[in-house]
């Protein structure tokens, strides 16, 4: 029986939104590489909205479908909605995780809120942010 | 799609001539070799046969062979019971920081009941230096356990040199040669250690047919309690089956060990030498010559190993990793440690185990199908984008 989900699979062999934006609106780092995991997200931001999520990941099987599965729940949600996507919520998605992989490599939406408070610190900094 | 199986030290396929001579044991061969009558006698005759077979691989004599089920069952016998045999006499252990977790861990369930544990540390190649043993024998040390190569790295140990010191101090000295039994040249005598760890399921026998040998008038004290099969040293009744399996395995390695030896060690040098010019930062691991034939193992920066193994996988590779990601308990391995790899770099190990029918055409397709695995991993690694800038 293999350890990941035909879901997981399916977004480790063809991950969605791999890659980087050029002046991103928020970058969001989470996880090191010593400990095995380690994720990158980029967003671009209009109307309040993610207009495009990218990312970048360093990890095993898992942490390469889980930073897809996020990508693709976040796009074009709202700041505050995408603000809700928990680590459970893209297990749930993703029909599974294994036991001992549901933390370590589920650090995605985490990675998502840091690129997302990243934006609004940057909005604050600006003086109100952009309409 | 091709197959290419290259995991072989995490078990090797059961060779047809070995299948067939266990087949009769399944069958009408059923008998338990206590009984007294014709089947127990058949059954007897198998296992002594056995024993005989294991013993000549390795230069010793059947008598002291003992079957177990497994690696990890030798090698927790020989540990916990050469040392509690002699707990009288002392109560330190010297072992290395490599070994089999099946070493590793009995070594530290005596510490827990009162031993005292010194590990030996490994050179950048994961190589036991000899003097380092010396240096940590006592008066109070009952035993020394060192593996003969290391199954990840494949680093052969001084085993011979080790043998020397222990014997001029009057030590018991213990090898794990699971990894390095019918990869090598083993005799016992030459290499002057008093117990010895292999098992069929790394030799082209079937899962359930190990062995422990040790040498005669050494005193080791069972860890199963019950009736007097195996001279008392492992009760319960035998897997006769996969004991004839591990006899034949045994038999047909020894008979072709030079051949074996020398064809896996011309693909495992091609492996070593073509794989990391291909993918670039790629660094092997483990000794660049004095190591198993069959052992080519690399430790690739920037990507993570399970994450190369699956992609591997489905291109019908098989091979294995020392990565966090890939053991359940999410710790590096532990042997890339000792060798003071990077913890981070350590996490892109990959390990090719190749197997006695691997051919240039696998070796082949394994240096076609990797660069592309590599670099897709790379391009989606935020490391590598890092170094790039």
């Amino acid at each position: 029986m293999p350890i990941y989900s035909d879901k997981v699979m399916e977004h480790f062999m063809s991950p969605h939104n791999v890659g980087d934006i050029e002046g991103a609106d928020g970058i969001g780092e989470e996880g090191n590489p010593v400990c095995g995991d380690m994720m990158t997200f980029y967003i671009k931001v209009k109307d309040n909205r993610l207009e495009d999520v990218k990312f970048k990941t360093f990890g095993c099987g898992a942490a390469i479908a889980v930073s897809s599965m996020v990508s693709d729940m976040a796009i074009g949600k709202t700041l505050d909605e995408a603000m809700e996507i928990t680590p459970g919520k893209v297990a749930k998605e993703l029909e599974g995780l294994p036991k001992n992989k549901l933390h370590c490599s589920n650090l995605g939406a985490q990675a998502l809120h840091k690129a997302i408070d990243d934006y609004r610190s940057k909005q604050k900094g600006k003086g109100g942010g952009k309409k | 799609m091709r197959k290419v199986y290259l995991d072989n030290a995490a078990t090797t396929p059961v060779l047809p001539e070995v299948r067939q001579t266990m087949l009769p044991y399944l069958d009408e061969l059923f008998g338990n070799p206590s009984s007294l009558h014709d089947w127990g006698d058949a059954a007897r005759e198998a296992l002594a046969a056995s024993r005989n077979q294991v013993a000549r691989l390795i230069g010793a004599t059947g008598n002291d062979v003992t079957f177990t089920s497994c690696g990890t069952e030798s090698n927790n016998l020989a540990v916990k019971g050469l040392a509690l045999a002699r707990q009288k006499k002392g109560k330190h252990l010297v072992v290395s920081a490599i070994e089999h977790f099946s070493v590793m861990h009995s070594a530290r369930t005596l510490e827990k009941m009162g031993f005292e544990l010194s590990l030996v540390p490994v050179d950048k190649y994961g190589a036991v230096d000899p003097a380092e043993v010396r240096r940590r024998l006592r008066p109070d040390t009952v035993l020394v356990s060192i593996m003969m190569a290391n199954n990840e790295v494949g680093t052969l140990q001084p085993i011979k040199e080790i043998g020397r010191i222990t014997k001029e101090h009057e030590i018991v000295f213990h090898t794990d040669a699971v990894a390095a039994a019918g990869q090598l040249e083993i005799s016992v005598d030459d290499l002057g250690v008093d117990a010895l760890s292999l098992a069929g399921n790394q030799l082209y026998g079937p899962k359930g047919g190990a062995a422990l040998w040790v040498r005669k008038g050494v005193r080791i004290l069972p860890q199963l309690d019950g009736g007097i099969q195996e001279e008392g040293r492992r009760p319960g009744t035998e897997n006769i089956a996969a004991i004839v399996g591990l006899g034949k395995a045994a038999e047909l390695a020894k008979d072709n060990l030079a051949d074996r030896a020398k064809q896996m060690s011309r693909l495992r040098n091609r492996l070593l030498k073509e794989l990391p010019p291909r993918l670039g930062h790629t660094d092997v691991t483990g000794h660049p010559t004095n190591r198993l034939p069959g052992n080519a193992s690399f430790v690739t920066h920037f990507i993570e190993g399970e994450a190369m193994l699956m992609l591997l996988n489905s291109k019908g590779i098989a091979v294995s990793s020392g990565s966090a990601c890939t053991s359940r308990a999410l710790k590096a391995s532990h042997v890339l440690s000792a060798m003071e790899v990077a913890d981070e770099l350590a996490q892109g190990s990959i390990v090719f185990s190749l197997g006695i029918d691997t051919n240039d055409d696998d070796i082949d397709y394994v240096l076609e199908m990797m660069p592309p695995v590599v670099e897709r991993l790379r391009q989606m690694s935020p490391l590598y984008a890092k170094y790039v800038k």
